[in-house]
């Protein structure tokens, strides 16, 4: 047995070293992009802190959340974020890029804790592209608009030559207000925290690549593009406690977690059986040979919550439309800090690590 | 799609634990699966942490993404360079290393490299593109030459032109001959490749036992199927015998596919010899195109470096692959060679043993701890 625990120590030590490697600032090394710079994994990071960040630095951006606090004169906070989408195809089960457009931006601003109030939207449109079309893709924005409560108020239009972009792309970017009390911040997540997921993870990633139509593959699921501001009002009124709320879009739960992790150097452990996923879902990225915890999401949430408020949280998320499938997923736990583990329903466990390229490249 | 669970039921898996935890006792034993989508599986599932000590997993060689050489990629990449050529891939190879870069750095430089999911994929492209050359970067064992083989049978018969295969395809045997050669190999059994012998059955390992007298277990890809082919490793040795079973009947034909087999001699021929990373030449490993489809080989189409680079120095791919160390023993492991920088074979695809342990496997050994999941207790580890 002492032979075992020191081979163990050792490659404890090993396990160390590397993890200090990886907190390293990531370092830009390609000259020309690649589709893993837009994939939200640590390429994307590479970059925005090579080019983006060095260039604009300043305090607010540096916080790198999906959007900038920025306070009033007045002691008011505002929720700002911005977003691009270039989903393809345009149209999908059950949405279209016009509601991911409107919801995308949306959800960012209430993961803040912020009720979102006014949307931006710019649009660069292909020559030649159907008026129709764009027609479609307005009036699915601004029917998005109106169930989500905001006011689309300013815009922008370019046309660009043929081949200069694909049908069309839209940028929207948004305000809210934060309410007085409401703190929501990755650092102040604790040990013993429980790990929220509002629904069933995977549908809309699973969704557009179906209706790609390159896949060979047939299968009834539509989006679960969803605007959350609601959701959020109801969960912060159950459990005012929360610490931290975000929408696992591109890079799916996985990401969120990772970068919960990193950021509140905590550990997250979450347990495989008890994630909601539809079996359809589950089935299609068995075939794929994806893991649907990378799958993104458009109308989900992780909470992260103190233990106590927990069932509160649950129980309030349950009652809303967009929370009816939530669950409990895991815990916030000290060590090893930085790392998400998965205990497998089979009783094993592994690391579930950052993404390193993008199974699913424009999904959003 | 509930097809899976059946093969991952927890209760079941408690009760074949058992047993080879009993017949394990007071040994130590060292089972290499040959496949890496063992590998995955084992990893994917944390199969490793819920086996007794007793019982120690090597992973093997048989991951044909990993097994491409430097070469090969930098042939690959100047081929997708060619001006009017397609050239398409499937998706795990395109992050694969040449010694300058890969084929996803290739296509953001302006190359047309697409993703296929299959080779017919690839000749869709062809016959919609009939102005451009279409090249398939074919990899894989015996499992997936039978479909570039019927997609180049079909080429033939519709005479499209513009289609041309880089082959790339191994074969199973010579490398676990190979390996089973190597003077520091410690083992004492093999999972069988389920995947590969769905094609070309059980009898082509029957010099395991026989010659190097050691027994073999086929085995399926869910996690029930990796504990009970363990478990019927444990009881070839406890009942003092050595031959070649089979755990993944529902898949597995003793003679393999005759069809599959037949369209493989169809279509290929042994190569000579063929560099394996990590494991250098070995002699009649690989297929090529036979002479009637030379209209077919992308070899013969274009002009290829054909510059052999040799794996670098650092790396220790070649003893893990081996048994010899675990990838986190090798001096680069995590530092210098990670999954989005690799240096050797085994940290390039998800079934690659380094890639397998360093996006799975690090810091599982302490966490068993299963979550509360209500609002009662906070967790008290």
């Amino acid at each position: 047995m002492s032979e075992d625990r020191s081979e163990y120590s050792h490659e404890d030590e090993v396990l160390e070293r590397i993890e200090a490697w990886r907190r390293r600032r990531p370092k830009l090394k390609d000259e020309y992009i690649n589709s893993a710079h837009g994939a939200g994994g640590k390429a994307s990071a590479a970059l925005i802190d090579a080019v983006f960040l060095e260039a604009f630095r300043n305090k607010t951006l540096e916080s790198m959340s999906d959007g900038a606090v920025l306070e009033l004169p007045s002691g008011e906070r505002l929720a700002f974020s911005t977003d691009g989408f270039v989903v393809k195809p345009r149209r999908f089960p059950g949405g279209s890029v016009g509601d991911l457009a409107v919801n995308g931006t949306v959800n960012d601003i209430s993961m803040m804790g912020a009720v979102p109030q006014w949307i931006s939207a710019s649009f660069v449109i292909e020559d030649g592209f159907s008026i129709a079309e764009l027609r479609d893709i307005v009036a699915d924005m601004a029917a998005a608009a109106i169930k989500a409560g905001v006011t689309i108020v300013t815009g922008d239009t370019k046309v660009v030559d043929k081949g200069a972009c694909d049908g069309v792309y839209i940028t929207t970017a948004g305000v809210g207000v934060i309410p007085a009390g409401v703190h929501l911040d990755a650092k102040s997540v604790q040990p013993g925290d429980k790990v929220i997921v509002s629904g069933k993870i995977g549908d809309h990633g699973v969704a557009v690549l179906i209706a790609r139509g390159d896949l060979a593959l047939e299968a009834d699921i539509p989006t679960d593009s969803a605007p959350l501001g609601e959701l959020v009002e109801h969960l912060l009124a159950a459990a005012p406690n929360t610490r931290f709320l975000r929408d696992p879009t591109r890079g799916g739960v996985a990401t969120v977690l990772n970068e919960l992790a990193r950021e509140a150097e905590v550990s997250v452990v979450i347990q495989e059986d008890t994630i909601p996923i539809r079996n359809i879902v589950n089935g299609a990225c068995e075939i794929l040979g994806i893991d649907p915890l990378y799958v993104a999401n458009e109308g989900k949430l992780v909470a992260v919550v103190p233990a106590e408020e927990a069932d509160a949280a649950l129980a309030a998320m349950k009652a809303h439309e967009f929370g009816a499938d939530a669950a409990i997923i895991g815990e916030i736990r000290d060590d090893p800090p930085g790392i998400v583990i998965i205990n497998t329903f089979f009783g094993g466990n592994r690391i579930v690590d950052m993404l390193v390229g993008d199974p699913l490249p424009r999904i959003c | 799609m509930k097809f899976v669970d059946e093969y991952r039921d927890p209760a079941a898996a408690r009760s074949i634990l058992e047993h080879i935890t009993k017949l394990s006792a007071g040994g130590h034993y060292k089972f290499m699966e040959v496949c890496g989508g063992h590998t995955h599986t084992i990893y994917k599932h944390g199969i490793e942490n819920v086996l007794p000590e007793t019982v120690e997993l090597v992973h093997g060689p048989g991951c044909p993404v990993c097994v491409i050489p430097m070469g090969r990629v930098e042939d690959a990449i100047a081929v997708a360079e060619t001006p009017g050529v397609i050239f398409t891939s499937f998706g795990d190879m395109m992050r694969v290393p040449g010694a300058n870069g890969n084929l996803l750095e290739a296509k953001a430089r302006g190359a047309d490299v697409r993703m296929v999911y299959s080779p017919l994929d690839a000749l869709r492209i062809a016959i919609a593109n009939p102005d451009k050359q279409v090249v398939f970067f074919a990899v894989g064992f015996e499992t997936t030459a039978p479909s570039t083989a019927v997609t180049l049978i079909k080429a033939r018969e519709k005479g499209i032109r513009n289609f041309s295969l880089f082959c790339n395809h191994v074969t199973i045997v010579p490398p676990l001959k190979a390996i089973l050669e190597s003077p520091d190999l410690r083992l004492d059994g093999f999972l069988g490749p389920g995947h590969v012998s769905t094609v070309i059955g059980n009898r082509p390992y029957r010099f395991v036992p026989k010659t190097y007298k050691l027994p073999l277990v086929t085995a399926g890809f869910e996690p029930l199927d990796i504990l009970q082919a363990i478990l019927m490793l444990l009881r070839q040795i406890d009942e003092g015998r050595c031959e070649v079973e089979n755990q993944y009947t529902r898949a597995v034909p003793e003679h393999g596919n005759i069809k599959a087999l037949e369209v493989i001699n169809t279509v290929f021929e042994l190569r000579p010899h063929f560099e394996w990373r990590g494991l250098g030449f070995i002699s009649q490993s690989a297929l090529k195109l036979r002479e009637e489809f030379a209209d077919w080989d992308a070899e013969l189409k274009f002009a290829i470096p054909g510059v052999r680079v040799a794996d670098p120095k650092a790396c220790q791919c070649g003893e893990v692959l081996k048994g010899v160390i675990k990838p986190w023993e090798c001096k680069v492991f995590g530092t210098a060679c990670t999954p989005e920088t690799p240096i050797g074979t085994c940290m390039v695809s998800s079934e690659g043993a380094c890639a397998a342990y360093y996006n799975y496997g690090r810091f599982t050994k302490h966490q068993t701890v299963p979550v509360e999941l209500s609002s009662k207790t906070p967790a008290a580890v």
